[in-house]
């Protein structure tokens, strides 16, 4: 209702801003004023411009950088400040400030402090320990996200697995990740994802989740630092990653995560590993494969090698053998005395020692030739070649005891080495045990 | 294969690659694996090179039950402007 008696003055914006200007800035030309700092921003030029505020109002406030470059102690929201300074009107936006002149910090701000006594709290209850972090599982196949839809950290993950490897399944709980409700949304989801598991098979289920929120003031983020969200990651069976604002931002979330990204997109390129990196893997396996094989195949020819070594042995022991029997049979009929039977008799050993040596060496030619065979069959190596590439094989003499270590000899022995073609008898001279 | 997971294939690629180097298999049997080895790591740079991605939304119906919806990421870019 306006008065009918008053004179009827009518104000223009400007006159009345004015007029506003003259009687505030008249009244609050130098003041004290104590709050605490919130949203503190810096401009390019070097001006802050942080936020006075207590628990019912808020006073914007403006350091310029004369002053700002003075004050020793680093402005930080949720600092409990004093400041000195003018109220200035500014026209142009109809809105007033501080300009402050000097700066002074008052012990600890109250969310702060909010903040430090309920991390206190949770640390005697033990949510932080060690013991307690689960691992965030290498290339899981399914990925749980607790945010909101309509911020910055969903399209930064999106962005993060539209470079990286696409062969993934995510599972996003959309929550309000500031404001009213937003710490119950956020704690009812990280339940939800882990009923979810319930409810279907293993093969489907959410591996690791990543629960956060893009960039904001101290208030935005303040969901993440109550005591709600901080539990039911706590109590959560699936590994939480926490992925809160920046770098530089630490919430008590962070604290209580298995696993604390600096931001959403790290958190995004913490589970999905890159493509590069997984080709890399990949090929560096194929050729652990390659040599796998070739190593078996080599075995396979040494193997080869030693078998026909042994082979060519055997058989000469049995010749041998054969040959002392042949000499004590000759021996036993040589004492019989028909001299007509003896010299019947000691023909046919002749014969027999020669048809034996005859046979003996047939089938060693027969071995050896099947031998070489499957041996180049099988790995293109002729074993008996090794002989002629020049190598000998060394045997005590006359034991035929095989040397592979210059020990079994002493000075004064006699070897017996088998070469290529034939034989020969050599007496040790000196032995050197080096290599 | 189709369903083996990437994890699961390389793996399996490593158990393969640790057999062999174990060198207790016949010559038939590590030619088999080798083989075996060859065809998992072509499906695994197949999976590698593919664009398939998946993002659900999870929700409740009115029994109660978890369901899944495909998410359009048209609607995260437009509600953010």
């Amino acid at each position: 209702m306006i008065s009918k008696e008053a004179p009827k003055k009518i104000y223009t914006v400007s006159e009345i801003t004015g007029g506003i200007k003259a009687v505030l800035e008249e009244a609050f030309p130098h003041v004290w004023v104590e709050g605490e700092i919130s949203n503190l921003r810096v401009s390019a030029a070097g001006h802050l411009y942080p936020s006075l505020k207590d628990s019912s109002a808020v006073l914007q406030t403006a350091i310029f950088k004369g002053t700002a470059k003075d004050i020793r102690f680093k402005l930080e929201d949720g600092l409990k400040v004093i400041c000195f300074g003018r109220i200035e009107i500014y026209p142009p936006r109809g809105s007033y400030q501080l300009i402050v002149e000097k700066i002074e910090p008052k012990g600890a701000g109250e969310l702060a402090l909010a903040l430090e006594q309920l991390k206190i709290k949770l640390e005697k209850e033990g949510l932080f320990s060690p013991e307690h972090k689960k691992p965030v599982p290498y290339l899981p196949y399914t990925i749980g996200i607790v945010t909101s839809l309509t911020g910055a950290a969903i399209k930064d993950m999106i962005k993060v697995l539209d470079r990286r490897f696409k062969d993934v399944h995510i599972i996003l709980s959309p929550v309000r990740v500031q404001g009213e409700g937003a710490k119950d949304e956020i704690a009812q989801a990280i339940k939800d994802l882990n009923s979810y598991n319930q409810s279907v098979d293993k093969g489907q289920r959410i591996e690791v989740m990543i629960v956060g929120r893009g960039g904001g003031s101290v208030e935005d983020l303040w969901a993440f630092n109550e005591e709600a969200v901080c539990r039911a990651i706590y109590n959560s069976k699936i590994p939480v990653i926490s992925a809160v604002g920046h770098e530089r931002d630490w919430t008590i979330a962070d604290l209580v995560a298995d696993y604390r990204a600096a931001t959403p997109s790290v958190a995004a390129e913490v589970v999905l590993p890159k493509k590069e990196d997984l080709k890399f893997q990949l090929s560096a396996l194929v050729a652990d494969l390659g040599s796998a094989l070739s190593q078996q195949i080599s075995s396979f020819k040494n193997d080869l090698v030693d078998f026909s070594h042994r082979l060519y042995l055997g058989l000469d022991h049995l010749f041998e053998i054969n040959i002392n029997r042949l000499d004590s049979a000759g021996h036993k009929l040589s004492l019989l005395n028909p001299v007509l039977q003896l010299r019947r008799f000691k023909e046919r050993i002749t014969d027999l020692a020669h048809q034996s040596g005859v046979r003996l060496g047939h089938i060693l030619e027969i071995r050896q030739a099947r031998f070489s065979r499957a041996a180049a069959r099988l790995s293109g190596l002729s074993p008996l070649n090794v002989l002629s590439r020049g190598y000998s094989i060394t045997f005590k003499f006359p034991s035929q005891e095989i040397i592979k270590e210059a020990t079994q000899l002493k000075p004064g022995d006699t070897i017996k080495s088998r070469l290529h073609k034939g034989e020969i008898i050599s007496e040790i001279k000196d032995i050197n045990l080096d290599n | 294969m189709a369903e083996l997971k990437f994890e699961d294939a390389i793996k399996k690629l490593e158990k393969i690659v640790e057999d062999l180097e174990k060198g207790e298999l016949t010559l038939d049997e590590a030619l088999k694996k080798y083989q075996e080895g060859i065809e998992l790591s072509r499906a695994c740079s197949q999976r590698l090179d593919s664009a398939k991605k998946k993002i659900d939304i999870l929700s409740k119906n009115k029994k109660g039950d978890f369901e899944l919806k495909p998410l359009d990421e048209k609607d995260i870019e437009e509600k953010e402007e």
